[in-house]
This record gives structure tokens, sequence and C-alpha cells, in this order.
């Protein structure tokens, strides 16, 4: 018996359905013009319009203020990706039966995981490649040394791990539409008072609370990196904690449905 | 496939309820009922959705949920409605589903045979129903499973699509797959299936091929539909006057189902009851008996009232 329709089952190899998977979610994610708005537009625009506007503005640090500000900012465009494109890419989702449809193909839960955090990270890796060329035209001059290299992957990793659970928690628990309004919501309050682009030391008092929060350790971290060279091991670890807590949470909540 | 016993509950609702129920190779099985007669919940538990609270499930012999792994690759699913990314195209989807297989089939063939190439470069989300259907039939059948599980595919479908899809599974069986289909559509059930399970309030109520489900017994129907609501009691009054070989089952309060031997005596004596009984008859219909009407006597209920419900 063969005919056009003659069963001959069997799941592609792991890492090709990780791939697709992959593939998949970075090219709809970069397709979708509101994630694309959080993901590119809006870091430029912050970075372009602190450097242009530090006099008004009062920005005085002991380094050039574009030096300051570029790390911070890569550290938003991170948390824009694997929090807020992330949250609202999963509840629609859920709520597409997008997950569903999966849950019966032969891509295992692991492997979508797996397959989502490469999507993040290639598209962070366009987002880093964005904000370097317009920082570098602004004047930013970092040398980090090899300290600050490590530093600023271990940063953006580990963020990305302590963001991405996070929006999983969000994206699991609550339907589509009030995922979208916390996620946006979330990216607004951390952009303006979670020391994410600003340094911790901008916002008086709160800034010793802002280290705690994973916001103002990513964007510690990043500064200490770039600006200085250090790998911040506080706020990395600090980090860790997040993303310990966050994928806990989330593994125990999520539904997919 | 093998449902043994089979409970599911929500709540205080219980949706299956000792169901057990055979599927063999490479037939096209119709699992027929009303909405939420159980269909969707038990689909779903085959499919490893839903892990069985009590009983058992399973496909190809394997257990659902324990050996995921090792059945997913081999059955395709054609989900009610969704399953694909509000932005994707449909070639896209198809092909990232295709890619999560080691031999599908090919995609543009595929496409070609359901009528999918016209969707072009339009998102998923602005897709006729239609359109969006086809796909996730061609979403379950493109990693060539061994069973494929399809719940209500043509639901919603306009007439021509519709006998599209029924060739399609008509040609999955031939080619050797098991065809696992849920509908409320008496026709179709009857057009495609080889074996037939009704179910009705989570449990199974007949078994059968369409041929054996609608022989034996009464071979005829009336249906008498009047202008006015009947009297009270006109049911119990006319099955006195029939007598034991009809059966009566109201259909609304202006139509009433008679099943039993539909001679000339018969109908002379409906004719009689209505002059008596003062009830002028819009029509009065003569029938073989087909599986709504076995659905009927079986549950006392319509299907399309069951849709309502």
């Amino acid at each position: 018996m063969t005919g056009t329709f003659t069963p001959m089952p069997g799941a592609a190899t792991l890492p090709r359905m990780v791939l697709t998977q992959a593939r998949m979610e970075s090219r709809l994610m970069l397709r979708n013009g509101e994630q694309l708005l959080i993901a590119v537009v809006i870091p430029v625009i912050v970075l372009v319009g602190l450097v242009g506007a530090a006099d008004s503005l009062g920005l005085d640090y002991d380094d050039p203020v574009v030096d300051v500000v570029t790390p911070g900012v890569l550290a938003l465009a991170v948390l824009s990706t694997s929090f807020t494109s992330l949250a609202i890419a999963t509840g629609f989702e859920r709520r597409y039966g997008v997950l569903k449809r999966l849950g019966t193909s032969p891509l295992p839960r692991s492997g979508l995981l797996a397959g989502k955090i490469l999507a993040l990270l290639l598209v962070e890796l366009l987002q880093v490649a964005v904000i370097a060329v317009v920082g570098v035209l602004l004047g930013w001059d970092p040398s980090p040394g090899p300290a600050g290299l490590v530093g600023a992957v271990l940063a953006a990793s580990l963020g990305t791990a302590a963001f991405a659970s996070l929006g999983l928690l969000v994206a699991g628990s609550l339907r589509a539409e009030a995922t979208l309004a916390v996620a946006n919501l979330v990216y607004l309050l951390l952009l303006a008072g979670g020391a994410v682009v600003l340094p911790a030391a901008a916002y008086g008092g709160f800034g010793d609370v802002a280290t705690w929060l994973p916001s103002g350790a990513l964007g510690e971290a990043m500064r200490d990196a770039l600006l200085h060279g250090d790998i911040a091991w506080r706020d990395l670890a600090v980090l860790l904690g997040w993303g310990a807590v966050g994928s806990v949470l989330a593994a125990r909540t999520f539904s997919w449905e | 496939m093998e449902v043994d016993a089979l409970v599911m509950r929500y709540g205080d609702t219980v949706a299956v309820d000792g169901l057990s129920l055979t599927v063999e190779p490479h037939t096209i099985t119709a699992v027929l009922g009303p909405n939420g007669a159980g269909k969707t919940t038990t689909l779903e538990t085959c499919e490893g959705y839903r892990k069985p609270q009590s009983g058992s499930v399973r496909v190809l012999g394997l257990d659902p949920v324990r050996d995921a792994r090792a059945l997913l690759p081999r059955i395709g699913v054609m989900l009610q409605e969704g399953g694909a990314w509000s932005g994707s195209r449909a070639d896209e989807m198809l092909r990232h589903i295709a890619a999560l297989h080691a031999h599908p089939l090919d995609v543009a063939m595929l496409e070609e045979r359901l009528g999918l190439a016209e969707c072009g470069r339009t998102p998923y989300r602005r897709l006729s129903g239609g359109l969006k259907q086809r796909l996730g039939l061609a979403m379950a059948l493109v990693g060539r499973p061994e069973v494929v599980f399809v719940d209500e595919p043509t639901a919603g479908l306009d007439p021509a699509v519709r006998r599209d899809v029924w060739e399609v599974m008509e040609e999955l069986r031939e080619d050797g797959a098991t065809v696992v289909l849920t509908t409320h559509y008496m026709d179709e059930a009857e057009r495609l299936a080889d074996r037939i399970h009704i179910i009705d309030r989570g449990r199974l109520v007949a078994s059968g091929s369409p041929i054996e489900l609608t022989r034996g017994g009464p071979t005829s129907t009336i249906r008498l539909v009047v202008t006015k609501p009947f009297p009270p009691g006109a049911p119990e009054s006319l099955k006195a006057a029939l007598g034991d070989q009809v059966e009566v089952v109201v259909l609304d309060e202006l139509s009433l189902l008679l099943t039993g031997s539909a001679d000339a005596s018969t109908l002379a004596r409906v004719s009689r009851w209505c002059e008596e009984n003062d009830v002028l008859p819009e029509s009065l219909t003569l029938g073989t008996r087909n599986l709504e009407d076995v659905f009927l006597e079986l549950t006392g209920r319509t299907l399309a009232r069951g849709v309502t419900e």
C-alpha cells in the first residue's frame, strides 16, 4: 500500500526541531510592528534622547553621558525582548491554541522552551548590533577588556533567563489581554524607575532598593562590565535569584490553554 | 485504539461517564453525538491533553500521557479551532509543522490538494473560516501519521469544501491510516464512517456500522407536523390509538415522529386520530429510518436540540 497518505511517521531530530522553532519565533517577533517598536525603536529613542538632552536634563557623570547610557539601553533591550515581547507572544499563543497545537506535535516542551530562548537571543543580537552602532555614532567608546566582555555576556544571559521566567510566569497564568497590559505596564515602570537605563545612584534612596530588582541588577551589571570592565558578581547573583524564583513559579503555575 | 471505562469530570459536571469504545485500525470511525456529549473531551484524552481521572486510554498500544514522546510523532491532530500564530502565513505554518517531522508530506502537494495555495501571503488571522479549517487538516496530515484525530472537521464549511475534506479522509483510509472523527452531522457519519459510536451525556449508547445501526426494528417513519400546538396528552393518546408496534417521540410542540410500521392502516389511524382530536396536520411525511431517527430513539433527543442546549 503506497498512496499519497501512506503513514510514515517520525519526529525530526531535537536540534532540528529547536532550530525550526527558534527561526519561526524570531521571524514572527521581528514581523510584528508593536514588538519591533518596543525592541528597537524605543531603546534607540531613549539613547538618542538622553544623550542629546543630557545638559538640559542635568545628567552629569564622571564618564561621558553616552558611555553611561548606552550599557543601560542595552540592558533595556534585553528587558524588552525577554520579558515584554516574550510574555505578550506567549500569552497570545495560549489564546490562539498555538501551544495546544504544538503540544501534539513531536516537539517536546523542553524543545519548545529551548526554541523560545534561542529566538530571544537571536533578536537580542540584532538589538545589540543596532544600539551599538547608534551609540558609536553618538560617540560611545567602550573599552571593556576581556573581563568586561565576559561580564556583559553574563549579564545579558542571566538577565534574559530572569526576565524570561518572569514573562512566562505572567503569560502562563493571566489572560492574553491582561498579559499584554501587565507586560507593557511593567516595562514602562521599570524603564522609568527600575534603574535600568540610568544608574541606581540617580534614584537617591530608592536606588538601593532598585539594585535588588532584576532591572536594576541587570543595568548595574551591564554598566560595570562596559564602563569599568568589571564582572558585577553581586548583581549577577541577584539576577540568578530572580531567575530561580521565576522559573519555579512559572513551572508550577503555567497553564497551556 | 481503546478507551476503557473513561470518566472525566469538570468540577461537578461529568463530561465522560464510564465510556468504553474501540477503534479498529485502517477505518474511519465516527464519534457521533450532540454538543456537550463528551466527544471532544474523549478525543483530547486520546491525544494526551488530559489524564484519565478513572479508566484508561490506549492509542497504538501506548499511554497518551506516559508515552507521549513515542506516541505524538505517530498521530495527527486537527483542533476544532485555532492552532496557528495569528501573524503567520498558511504556507509558513504548514512548513513549520512539517519541519518537526522526519518524513513529512510534500507541502506544495498538500496545499494543492486542500486548496491552500490561494492563501498566498495573507496572515492566518485574516483567512476565512474554511481556509483555517483546511489548514488545520493539512497540519494534522503533513507528518504522515498513523492515526488522525479530527474534531468536527467540517463544522461551518460550505458543501463543496465538505466534500473535498471527506474525499481526503477516504483516501487516508485507503492508504492505510486510521481516522477518528467527532461530528454532530448525521450525514457526515453516515457517508464516511465504517463504524459509528453514538454517545450522549458522556455514555456510549450504540455502536455499529451505519447499516447495522439503521437496519432492524422499524424500517419506516412518519413525521407529523401540525399547524397549532398539540393538545395535552397527545403523544399518549396517539400511541394508544396506534398500538404497541409504533413508538411516538415528541420533536417539538408542533411535530411528532412515529417509528414503526408505516403502512396504510397506520396512516389511516393517524388521520382518524387527528380528526377526533381536532388537530390539523400541516404535513405527514413518510421516511426510512436514518441515523437521526436512531439517535432520537436511543436518547429521546434530537441532535439539533442537543446542539442548542
